[in-house]
């Protein structure tokens, strides 16, 4: 059953992608759609077996991958309540926006190539999840890059686009260079790269040092630092989060799936997967803590000025992995883990509407050109307004028990930086709060702001096409409700968004714990975080919700009650809303620290190294070189005979003398 | 005794009937004498594969029967065969099919013979002047031709030069030694040797070094290559070249061996030198036999480090060397002899401009052999190089190694630029239809060259047990 789960969406990828004009796009819809229903279905079986039944941990070795010295890879899929979880966010997600990009996609000429890389990029998310030992982590690590960044740049004729795809890559790969050495520590310290057997050895090396730098450093703080590099990058967390909100650029169901639901929260995942390491290093484990809560922070702080929709919820998911992450730093695997699970419905809900708010503007995204939409596009308001419910934490949906959850343990935490990151994702909460309000009023809200929707299409290349293929004719620009295929993944998500938090409380942080996660998790022998959790005081369980009211108020403030304070109050803070508005001013830092130095020292090595140094004394010049040697060569052969004569006499004294000289030994 | 140079008496009584065949018969024979000729040589060819085994000394110690010599000749009687085939129809089509050219090419095969097997250095003078006085003669044999004729006049003019050089050489040895056989040179000089010797070894060099073709003496070559019949350069390129490094490769290890480390300097000098010019001097060239000149100079440079080792291996790697080359000249030649548009023969480089697209069995074996002489593997020309470089490794000559590799990088720029210009040019004129023969000269020499991977080892062990040989016999 789990080489089905693991190897349908491959197989879809496969058929759609290589068989060309031979299937139709209909065809490679429906193929992979399907397929990836099945495996969803069968990832809700495994749920049951594996999670909330009794099934034990199962390990499946499908071959030998490779065999070198000590090293022995297999490639082996690992089935325990961990993988489950993962399973059926990934493939419910996927199927959801398969369906999804039936109709968002219905006028890109290029379907079947989305839709192979949709399930490509499920298939290697799967063996991310599925993996047995870290580097087939690492295949489904970076087989998720790929599809990433080849979904970014789908629409390659846009320039955009691709600067946004080569982004996403390039800033991940700062992340995988660490995990690639975090891999190779742990290689080193276990002699092994298989879970079982790395777990098995983390607790002897508690106390390890190895020598780093002229620095003794303890040996698993310094493979946990390495292994959560390659987190930050995959997730977007602060200093290496700039690729995530470019990455918008791509189609919106990939947004939802690879840049909400799933991908971006396999760092989650991984630091979760790998408790039985993070446990014995308490620094580690602060990094991630105070890691999480600055991106929390930082993310929601620049949520609350962006226009562009989908902008907003990429800082929002920013944010949001904070929160997770913050839950991982402070022990509370499964508190992290039950918000990456909620939040993989509400966040793709978000997005799939926001995609919808998107087609129903023709391609516009920026919403100050929007407003009122509310009685244009009443299913889409409705799902859009659950979304933002549970990400706030309205009482009794998904958010309200994972994310609440996350805050209190903060609270109950006693590890370094815990109060920081408190202080951060209580505040975190209230922006939140108030930018998905925002979001809600702006877009669905007041009046239509300048429906300009024509005159901002000379910004979207690709989606002048889109457009002029919508045919509405007489539709003009009204905005129009979505097509069914895409109203239905939000339905069900929106009842995940709803209900997830409810259902599941109990089995991932509740009483059902031990028996929900067996041995999936590990926590040290001092970690009493839940049974802590339940001795936090009310008023500060209370906060959370009390900031989601007043960020909403707020907002209904400033944009419903009062329209244009919100201009005003930008204009009174003219710096603060400056710095926020340009994130900070991370993209122009790094672009000042890293990609002109970068970009000055290749054109250093490529005109001067490799033009003037390695061509010019290299291939170029002695070619020349080797052109003036001809030219001389040449020139001795005169045609006359007494020329030649003379070459020859010459040849014989000169050996006469070389002898006279000395040469006769 | 005759037994032993049955080759050398075949040959002779052929040519006497040929002559006399041809002076009875007139033009009309030419044709007649041409067959002939290859079925004499074919037939000394024969006689001489299958010579009993062993070293005998023949007429008083003027000539010497051993495997090396066999070996060495068997090449040269390859190569003259070779030229007479591709020779024939070229000289009828413009009226040159006298019976005198088959005649004067089994003259200077004969001189060869005697040459390879010379022990003495009177027999090795007989036959140098047998050889060259018919090489002069066959080289401005076109004599309508001005470029024929400069080419033959120079070629004897710098020849008389360098036989008077070798005979100077010849006499000062004689002087010191008091002896004109190999053996008995080689007896004579144990211990330090005079300074009349070194003279006399230095001026006898500079005369075979003239018919190796190798720097200094080599500013001949372009000329005459460029302006002698194409048959006729195919002929100067393959068989004289066998027999003039053969009688230096025997006289230097047979007469010379107490003073190797004298005459290894001057051959270090020569090889490096010619390996140099050979891939410059070709790179300037248009025309394809000047550049076939520049060429052949680089290779008998290559060979030449085998000498340079002065070792039995280097012996080895001379004679592999020299039988690959024979066979990647033989067929590199037949592709330029069919190069003619309209009855008219092409010369130029540019004139092959896009052979793959008008005739690709051509353009890919021609290809075959300028990667082989470029020394690419898995072609024969590569382990022609690999052998002799081999054998300087094992020697110690390790900067000499270096230079010959680089020397062969240059060198593989101009062979490879006759590969760009055939695949990836424009077409231009399509040449005519070759005959059979050259076709399958051409198409041979590719395969030999393809396949010799494949099977090295009888060429090998023939090569092997001939220059063990060899070298034994310089200490009896």
């Amino acid at each position: 059953m789990i080489d089905a789960i693991v190897f349908l969406p491959l197989l879809g990828a496969l058929v759609a992608g290589l068989s060309g004009s031979s299937l139709s796009a209909r065809n490679a819809e429906v193929l992979t759609t399907g397929l990836l229903m099945l495996a969803a279905l069968l990832s809700w079986v495994a749920f049951f077996q594996y999670g909330l039944g009794g099934a034990p941990l199962d390990v499946h070795v499908i071959a030998n991958w490779m065999t070198a010295g000590k090293l022995s890879v297999d490639w082996a899929l690992r089935v325990d309540t961990m993988t489950v979880v993962m399973l059926v966010v990934v493939t419910t997600v996927s199927s959801l926006v398969h369906l999804y990009s039936i109709g968002y996609m219905a006028d890109d000429p290029s379907r079947p190539r989305f839709f192979a890389y949709l399930s490509l990029f499920t298939f290697a998310m799967l063996m991310l999840v599925t993996a047995d030992n870290l580097v087939q982590l690492f295949f489904g690590w970076e087989g998720v890059g790929l599809a990433s960044y080849l979904l970014i740049g789908f629409w390659y004729e846009k320039p955009s686009a691709n600067a946004a795809a080569i982004k996403a890559f390039v800033v991940n790969r700062v992340g995988d260079f660490g995990f690639a050495l975090g891999i190779f520590l742990v290689f080193a310290l276990t002699g092994s790269v298989s879970f079982d057997t790395i777990f098995a050895a983390a607790p002897g090396l508690a106390h390890k040092t190895i020598h780093v730098f002229g620095l003794d450093a303890n040996a698993m703080t310094v493979a946990c630092l390495l292994l959560f590099m390659g987190a930050m990058g995959k997730s977007a967390q602060f200093l290496l989060h700039t690729w995530l909100p470019d990455a918008m650029e791509g189609p919106t169901p990939v947004s939802a799936l690879i840049h909400a639901a799933t991908m971006v929260t396999a760092g989650v995942f991984m630091v979760a997967r790998l408790s039985p390491l993070f446990e014995f290093s308490p620094v580690a484990l602060s990094v991630v803590t105070i890691v999480g809560g600055m991106t929390a922070f930082f993310a929601a702080t620049v949520g609350l000025v962006q226009n562009d929709i989908k902008r907003v919820i990429a800082y929002s998911t920013c944010s949001q992995l904070g929160y997770m992450f913050v839950a991982m730093g402070v022990g509370g695997y499964s508190l992290g883990m039950f918000h990456l699970f909620t939040h993989a419905f509400f966040k793709a809900l978000l997005f799939l509407g926001a995609g919808s708010v998107i087609h129903a503007m023709h391609h516009e995204q920026d919403m100050r050109n929007m407003g009122g939409l509310r009685k244009d596009i009443p299913f889409t308001f409705w799902m859009m307004t659950i979304g933002t419910l549970a990400l706030t934490g309205f009482p009794f949906t998904a958010g309200y028990y994972s994310k609440d959850a996350i805050i209190e343990a903060a609270y109950a935490s006693h590890r370094f930086g815990a109060v920081f990151a408190w202080a951060m994702v209580v505040i975190a909460a209230g922006l939140t709060s108030f930018y998905s309000w925002r979001l809600v009023f702006m877009t669905f809200f007041g009046t239509r702001g300048a429906l300009a929707v024509a005159g901002h299409h000379d910004d979207h290349a690709h989606d002048d096409r889109a457009h002029d293929d919508h045919g509405h004719g007489d539709h003009g620009h009204v905005p129009h409700e979505s097509p069914l295929t895409m109203l239905v993944p939000l339905a069900v998500l929106a009842l995940g968004a709803l209900f997830a938090g409810l259902l599941f409380r109990n089995s991932f942080i509740g009483e059902g714990f031990a028996g929900f996660w067996k041995h999936a998790l590990f926590l040290a022998p001092g970690n009493h975080l839940l049974h802590n959790m339940e001795e936090v005081p009310t008023y500060i369980s209370l906060l959370p919700t009390l900031m989601m009211v007043v960020g909403f108020v707020v907002a209904w403030l400033m944009y419903i009650r009062w329209p244009g304070s919100a201009a005003r109050l930008a204009g009174a803070n003219p710096l603060l809303y400056k710095f926020l508005l340009n994130k900070w001013y991370f993209d122009e830092l790094y672009d000042f620290l890293f990609v002109r130095p970068a970009f000055w020292i290749g054109r250093l090595f490529w005109k001067g190294g490799d033009g003037a140094v390695i061509d010019g004394l290299g291939p170029d010049g002695i070619a020349s070189r080797t052109l003036d040697v001809t030219a001389q060569v040449v020139r001795l052969q005169s045609g006359y005979v007494y020329h030649y004569a003379f070459a020859m006499m010459l040849g014989v004294a000169a050996f006469i003398s070389w002898y006279l000289a000395g040469g006769v030994h | 005794m005759i037994g032993h140079a049955l080759p050398e008496f075949i040959l002779a009584l052929g040519i006497l009937a040929m002559l006399l065949l041809g002076a009875l018969g007139g033009e009309k024979r030419a044709w007649l004498v041409t067959e002939l000729a290859i079925g004499v040589l074919g037939l000394a060819l024969v006689a001489c594969l299958f010579q009993p085994s062993g070293a005998t000394v023949l007429f008083n110690g003027l000539l010497v029967d051993d495997a090396f010599g066999r070996f060495m000749k068997a090449l040269s009687l390859v190569g003259s065969i070779a030229t007479l085939l591709m020779a024939m129809a070229w000289f009828r089509r413009r009226g040159l099919d006298q019976y005198e050219f088959p005649v004067l090419v089994c003259l200077a095969t004969l001189g060869m013979m005697i040459l390879i097997s010379a022990d003495n250095l009177m027999a090795l003078y007989l036959g140098l002047e047998l050889m060259s006085l018919a090489l002069y003669v066959i080289a401005a044999y076109a004599r309508a031709d001005a470029r024929a004729s400069e080419a033959g006049l120079k070629y004897f003019v710098l020849g008389a030069l360098s036989s008077g050089l070798l005979l100077y050489g010849a006499s000062l040895i004689y002087g010191f030694a008091g002896t004109l056989g190999f053996a008995g040179i080689a007896a004579e000089l144990q211990g330090p040797a005079s300074l009349g010797i070194i003279f006399g070894l230095t001026f006898l060099m500079a005369g075979l070094a003239f018919k190796m073709s190798v720097v200094p003496f080599h500013m001949w070559t372009p000329d005459v290559y460029e302006g002698a019949p194409t048959p006729v350069t195919a002929f100067f390129a393959s068989a004289p070249k066998i027999a003039a490094i053969a009688i230096t490769l025997r006289l230097v290890s047979v007469a010379f061996p107490g003073i190797s480390g004298e005459w290894r300097q001057i051959i270090i000098f020569m090889s490096v030198a010619s390996m140099a010019l050979g891939a410059f001097g070709a790179i300037g060239q248009t025309n394809i036999k000047r550049l076939m000149a520049y060429s052949s100079i680089g290779h008998m440079g290559f060979a030449l480090v085998g000498l340079a080792a002065g070792t039995a291996q280097g012996v080895e790697g001379v004679m592999l060397y020299m039988t690959i080359y024979l066979v990647m000249t033989l067929g590199t030649f037949a592709a330029i002899i069919a190069m003619e548009i309209k009855g008219q023969a092409v010369e130029n480089i540019a004139d092959l401009a896009g052979l793959s697209s008008t005739n690709f069995p051509m353009a890919f074996f021609l290809a075959m052999m300028m990667f082989s002489l470029a020394g690419i593997p898995p072609l024969a020309g590569f382990f022609a190089k690999w052998y002799v470089f081999v054998a300087a490794i094992h020697a110690g000559l390790y900067v000499m190694a270096v230079l010959g590799v680089l020397a062969s990088a240059v060198a593989a720029f101009y062979y490879l630029r006759i590969v760009k210009v055939m695949f990836f040019d424009a077409a231009g004129a399509s040449f005519d239809r070759a005959s059979l023969t050259l076709r399958s000269l051409l198409a041979g020499a590719g395969v030999l060259v393809m396949v010799f991977w494949v099977w090295p080892g009888p060429v090998v062990a023939v090569t092997h047990h001939a220059a063990r040989a060899l070298m034994q016999g310089q200490k009896p």
